[in-house]
């Protein structure tokens, strides 16, 4: 038994050696520059990595700013708000959303939720906000908008379970010192509850921008795989994980291959540092009581 | 000033439980008031009825009306407005432990909209000595959390946090519970000198602090209140032989 | 030392307060709206468009050439019948296993700290890291993808869930039980294996399942391990088809008859996922476990 628990650890260390012997090639031909170049030329054999490391960080970041305040929000009304018997079934659906898989969540996004943006959200978006140069036509639906916004559906569950449990982990006491000041419920709930728990809800947060910085199919199934950076968001774009989703089985010469095994290199190591971060903020509040791995 | 607290014929309810049976009492102005009797008596359910504390819990229910100072808490004013001016110190001290020591005794100032810092520090500096507390702490208000500090200390920070507000009623469920001999001794000497300017209600399962602190005292059994009268009276001569019995030993 | 203002907030403040109050539960309420929309938005849609393809050809049939009505998912059910096969083979013994040591054994322990730690870390490593991992494990190696190689990055992911469950699930059974246990004499090894894991195995099942139904869903991973394959195939050193790969090769091409069928396969996979989280959900609130103390 121990030599499973054990073999955890083994796992995590096979990963990594096993990207970094097979990025090798990658990493002595580019070193550092690999991270900072912006060109991506298969036919020239020039590899850098910069627009993916651009699109995973602005489409995680659209991501969270639609996801962290309704995530919040559905905390909120969760814990503090909803009647019993709505919590349960509510909680089961949340659980639900944290389950579909990726690729039907990209299957619905390029049949549904594209239609939709293109029709009805982004012209709307492009007249009220065309002036900040974000939101710019041509507009295909596809793009790092379209990729944002169904990250945000995908790690919103998360966030908001997490943000639930440590906003229950904070004493029933502290809700009624608020009370019994003579302060209104959102006042408990910001003063109460959300102040405590801010550290666990940051938590929560990174851990959920870890889930959406490698989320892989719907973004690649959306986001129009294009090795560009561009300032509008509604052009097409590329993250790490789905250049790597969208290239991997084409790429025949081995430095193009080597290339985007580094690339998930990069991932990886991210990843791990996002996670660990995560998990000691979201310990620290509930300590260590069996984290719903969600 | 304090005000005095009429209530009529209170019944509470958590679920089907009837904890709270015909209450009828009158709570007179800047005394000290004990609630004594076993645990599960209904005391602690009777005073989050006189700042409608037990509302928080959804399945609570009450009838019958609560006059403070002349006005009737559950239909004249809101919840919010009653739990403003009856304050309340709980059993277990509950500082916010994210706020420094300063912070935690404005916190209620600025939540009624309070911003100014001279007044805001002369209130702190006022609530904080009339709790007793501003000698130990005036080095560090700012610096130190109010978790930081001894049990003792945060109770009494607790009620310097009750006392910003300006309540006309201090509420206090079983202050001292939780705390050590000396702190003890230090929040019945507070209630003697708060008593000049509030009225104050304090649940206590230690009879010989009701005796000590309290010029009256209502004894509760199974959700009634038995017997209401000078405290004097309760521990020397009581008209009830259940509440002799619970004040000699024989039960509870 | 009277007071000397009377507290008093101004009917400005007081407005406010009642303002944000309320502005802050319809937000609330208002967020949780938006949140459902898209779950009652996917599941409609995947039973519009999905259901109607269900059918015995859907199950029996590989798929037709373009251009061609018919035509099923049959080489995808089964080989994702195989993959998870892999999978489960590898993830299920291995999980339950460690997570019996975290439970149990290691309780409380540094090591056992650092396992949970890790597990929940393993957990958020991307899906598609995973499969490159098994590409350079096996894929590169032998010169071929292979079902394999999938069921092996499958397998990977399903350790880490099924060590929390079980962990979870094992923690749940009060300690009365095995204080019982221990006081009849009966070996530590014993009264683990006959009466934690017995009362647990309810749990720990369902716990199993709901990692199988994740990764069932997995995509990323077997892009260059599984591959895909139109023909039914069980060999292992093989490309071999599944479900999600099929879905997402059906998703992005060009014809509406693939489409229908992505659509019906995706309804396929939502029915295990929201089977197997009710049943955890079944087993872990209304009791199961209490009811066997």
């Amino acid at each position: 038994m121990i030599l499973c628990a054990i073999s955890i650890f083994a796992i995590v260390a096979l990963i990594a050696t096993e990207l970094v012997t097979h990025s090798e090639i990658s990493l002595h031909k580019f070193g550092w520059k690999f991270f900072v170049g912006s060109a991506w030329n298969p036919v020239t054999n020039k590899f850098g990595a910069l627009p993916f490391i651009y699109g995973t960080i602005v489409s995680s970041l659209v991501a969270l700013a639609l996801a962290v305040p309704l995530a919040v929000g559905v905390a909120v009304f969760l814990t503090e708000m909803c009647p019993r018997a709505l919590r349960g079934m509510l909680s089961f659906v949340t659980e639900l959303l944290a389950a579909i898989p990726s690729v039907v969540y990209g299957l619905w996004a390029i049949f549904v939720l594209v239609p939709l943006l293109r029709n009805y959200v982004d012209p709307v978006f492009i007249k009220l906000l065309g002036w900040t140069g974000l939101f710019t036509r041509p507009d295909f639906g596809i793009g790092m908008f379209a990729a944002g916004v169904i990250l945000a559906i995908m790690i919103l569950p998360i966030i908001s379970s997490l943000t639930r449990e440590v906003m229950s982990a904070v004493p029933h006491t502290q809700r009624e010192a608020v009370l019994a000041l003579g302060a209104t419920r959102w006042e408990m709930i910001r003063m109460g509850v959300l102040r405590n728990a801010r550290i666990g809800i940051v938590g929560s947060i990174i851990l959920g921008l870890g889930r959406a910085l490698g989320e892989t199919m719907a973004v690649a199934m959306v986001i129009g795989s294009s090795p560009t950076i561009s300032k509008s968001l509604l052009a097409p774009a590329a993250t790490m994980a789905s250049v790597i989703a969208n290239e991997f089985a084409e790429a025949a010469d081995d430095t193009y291959r080597s290339a985007l095994i580094e690339i998930g290199l990069a991932l990886f190591l991210v990843t791990i540092v996002v996670n660990i971060l995560a998990r000691l903020l979201v310990w620290a509040v509930t300590r260590g009581a069996p984290a719903r791995t969600a | 000033m304090g005000v005095g607290i009429e209530v009529n014929k209170l019944n509470a309810w958590y679920g089907a439980n009837h904890t709270l049976q015909d209450i009828t009492l009158h709570i007179p102005a800047n005394e000290a008031t004990a609630l004594i009797g076993p645990s599960g008596c209904g005391k602690s359910t009777f005073v989050r009825c006189l700042n409608r504390m037990h509302e928080t819990n959804p399945i609570a229910k009450v009838t019958g009306d609560v006059k403070v100072g002349g006005m009737d808490i559950y239909s004249d004013i809101s919840a919010v407005e009653v739990r403003r001016r009856i304050g309340m110190v709980f059993q277990r001290p509950n500082p916010f432990p994210t706020m420094s020591i300063y912070d935690n005794v404005a916190s209620g100032l600025r939540l009624n909209g309070y911003r100014n810092r001279r007044v805001l520090d002369e209130v702190v500096e006022r609530s904080l000595t009339h709790a007793a507390l501003w000698d130990e702490v005036k080095h560090d208000l700012k610096k130190k959390s109010g978790a930081s500090l001894s049990g003792g200390q945060q109770q009494r920070l607790c009620i310097a946090r009750a006392l910003a507000v300006d309540p006309e009623v201090l509420l206090m469920d079983e202050p001292a519970s939780a705390l050590d001999p000396v702190s003890t001794a230090k929040i019945e000497d507070l209630i003697f000198q708060l008593k000049v300017q509030y009225t104050i209600v304090i649940v206590t399962h230690n009879m010989q602090q009701a005796a000590r602190v309290a010029e009256r005292t209502g004894f509760f059994l199974n959700g009634k209140l038995i017997e209401f009268d000078s405290t004097h009276k309760i521990f020397t001569n009581p008209s009830d032989k259940r509440t002799e019995d619970y004040i000699t030993g024989r039960f509870g | 030392m009277a007071t000397t203002a009377q507290l008093k907030s101004s009917p400005w403040n007081r407005r406010w307060r009642w303002f944000t109050n309320h502005l802050a539960s319809v937000l609330a309420v208002g967020s949780t709206v938006l949140v459902i929309a898209p779950l009652v938005a996917i599941f409609a849609d995947l039973v519009y468009k999905g259901a109607s393809s269900l059918n015995w050809n859907f199950f029996t049939k590989v798929p037709a050439p373009v251009g061609e009505l018919g035509g099923g998912m049959a080489n995808a059910i089964v080989g994702s019948a195989v993959l998870l096969g892999i999978a489960s083979a590898m993830g299920v013994p291995v999980g339950i296993a460690a997570g019996i040591y975290l439970a149990e054994y290691g309780r409380g322990t540094k090591l056992s700290t650092l396992v949970r730690f890790t597990a929940d870390v393993l957990n958020g490593v991307p899906s598609i890291v995973m499969g490159i991992a098994a590409y350079a494990l096996i894929v590169a190696p032998e010169k071929s993808f292979s079902a394999f190689a999938g069921g092996v990055a499958l397998g990977i992911m399903m350790i880490p869930t099924v060590a929390r469950t079980t962990e979870e699930m094992l923690l749940m059974v009060p300690h009365s039980i095995r204080e019982a246990a221990l006081g009849l004499g009966v070996p530590t090894w014993r009264s683990m294996l006959s009466i934690t894991l017995k009362t647990a195995l309810p749990g720990v099942i369902t716990g199993c399942m709901l990692a199988f139904a994740r990764v069932a869903g997995e995509t990323a991973p077997l892009l260059f391990t599984a591959f895909g394959n139109g023909f039914v195939s069980t060999a292992l050193n093989q490309p071999i088809e599944a479900l999600p790969l099929q879905i997402y090769v059906y998703a992005l091409s060009p014809y509406d008859e693939w489409h229908r069928l992505a659509w019906a396969g995706s309804l396929v996979l939502i029915v295990l996922i929201v089977v197997s989280v009710a049943l955890v959900r079944y087993v872990t609130s209304r009791g199961v476990l209490k009811g066997a103390s």
